[in-house]
């Protein structure tokens, strides 16, 4: 689904992305993890068109990623921070998306109905709470129904209740044989939810293989005791 | 072209909601009331109005746009993951914001004008004028915000700029001018006064709205400098390329830096 290529991110002096090449395996969950600062939204950002790359190549979908703002059909991303013009009311921002995109939400109704959405479509959006308008992020992502899905910390900010119906929506997405991408700090997280496993530090990735071969070769249950025998074998 | 007017739309109907908008009209609209009550002279009211246009339009248009630009921030972010090229977004809100805000100033002075009425057809004319170099000021220094606000990734650093900018075109100039004219007031400056006057969009909007309302003749010998060169089709080209070119450069610049920019 996803190719990169050597790719190399600079902002100024400071490196934060170096010579990362990596596929995505189409209809697979893939988290990327790594502190803060490792380059996880850089990679995403990457992805989605946000950062230009100082140097390397990607293709979503076999296209590969020239400036053309098409490909973007195929993506629906659900930022960490949801944040919408606070005087335009619910429906009108999924209007202005379904207009942009020109074509039928198939999902629309469907995600409104499982996020509970109904009875704040006519609010403003500065009258929502913080984990509505993440919904409200979550529906106009996926009401395309798109091949791919791009997450960046989906449970950070959300009370257990909404991170657990959101994590359940993603195991959702894996039965419909989307793709999906978790950047995420949450171990956790991409214990419950990741096939795949990309391990960044300092921009350059140190560990990419499933979660059960990661398990295996280190011998560690835990994801956070197995990154740390990686990085152990690599230091050593 | 349809995403542009798609997103213009719906940027202005976001501005057209937005409190600070909805003030701009009514505090024109309380001013121009204002001035009716003080100045029985209808054209004396245009020449107050003018006045307070070209300080107001410029801070309120760079202040207010580098700020929106900040705030939909994370939603321009948004609208850049969908199928949609960087330059309808920039382009798109852009208009949006202008026609919002020029929309306000017009109602603003329009409606109390209308409710009082002008005295000749010259009075309208120079109330259209007023109207026209308005809206100028306002696409001109909306340009010049989202050029600033797509340049500084720092909000602080974006709004400093935005009032230095506004400060040295909508007052330090002036007193640079003057000192010019001072220090070298022995020597023929009307020439370098016309060139130094086409520089500045506030001063080219000021010099038009002075021709245009007769005011230039108040103004001593300069002034009918000015008003033999802005008066003739070619003072008039220049000034409305000088602003064309205000208008035409900070929004080519800014669309440029935005198509490169990170996020």
């Amino acid at each position: 689904m996803i190719q990169i290529s050597h790719l190399h991110k600079r902002f100024g002096k400071f490196v934060a992305l170096h010579d990362v090449s990596l596929s995505v395996t189409r209809g697979r969950v893939t988290g990327i993890i790594g502190p803060n600062g490792s380059g996880k939204s850089t990679l995403i950002k990457s992805i989605l068109g946000l950062v230009k790359p100082t140097s390397g190549s990607l293709s979503v979908n076999g296209q590969l990623l020239n400036g053309d703002a098409e490909y973007r059909r195929w993506i629906g991303y659900i930022p960490q921070l949801a944040r919408f013009p606070q005087d335009l009311l619910v429906h009108e921002v999924l209007a202005m998306i379904k207009s942009l995109r020109g074509k039928v939400a198939v999902r629309e109704r469907e995600l409104i109905e499982l996020f509970d959405l109904d009875r704040e479509l006519n609010k403003k959006i500065r009258a929502l709470s913080g984990g509505n308008r993440h919904k409200l992020n979550i529906v106009i992502s996926c009401m395309y129904d798109p091949e791919l899905l791009i997450f960046d910390e989906p449970t950070a900010g959300l009370d257990p209740v909404s991170a657990t119906n959101l994590k359940d929506f993603i195991q959702s997405l894996k039965k419909r044989e989307r793709t999906v991408i978790l950047a995420s700090h949450i171990m956790s997280d991409i214990e419950e939810l990741a096939d795949d496993i990309v391990y960044l530090l300092d921009g350059s990735i140190k560990y990419h293989g499933t979660l059960r071969e990661l398990r295996v070769q280190t011998g560690q249950p835990l994801l956070e005791r197995a990154i740390v025998q990686v990085l152990k074998g690599n230091a050593a | 072209m349809k995403p542009v007017m798609q997103i213009c739309l719906f940027s202005l109907r976001d501005a057209s909601r937005n409190m600070w908008v909805l003030l701009y009209s009514t505090f024109f609209a309380l001013v121009t009331f204002g001035l009716f009550q003080f100045q029985a002279h209808s054209g004396k009211v245009a020449v107050s109005l003018m006045s307070l246009c070209l300080v107001l339009i410029p801070l309120v248009s760079v202040l207010f746009g580098t700020m929106h630009f900040y705030n939909l921030r994370e939603f321009t972010e948004l609208m850049l993951t969908q199928p949609v090229k960087r330059g309808a977004v920039y382009i798109g809100m852009y208009l949006g914001l202008s026609t919002a805000l020029i929309i306000s100033f017009v109602i603003g002075i329009g409606l109390p004008l209308l409710i009082f009425g002008m005295n000749n057809p010259s009075q309208v004319i120079s109330v259209l004028v007023l109207m026209i170099i308005g809206s100028i000021l306002t696409l001109i220094f909306l340009a010049i915000s989202f050029l600033l606000a797509a340049i500084f990734d720092d909000r602080g650093k974006g709004i400093a700029a935005a009032l230095s900018l506004w400060l040295v075109t909508a007052l330090l100039y002036d007193g640079l001018v003057l000192f010019i004219a001072m220090a070298f007031s022995e020597y023929p400056l009307e020439k370098a006064l016309l060139v130094l006057s086409v520089i500045n969009p506030i001063d080219v909007a000021r010099v038009t709205l002075l021709v245009q309302s007769d005011l230039a003749a108040l103004m001593g010998y300069t002034g009918a400098v000015f008003d033999r060169f802005f008066g003739t089709y070619l003072g008039v080209t220049l000034a409305m390329l000088s602003l064309a070119i205000w208008v035409a450069a900070p929004l080519t610049f800014g669309l440029a830096r935005f198509r490169r920019k990170d996020f």
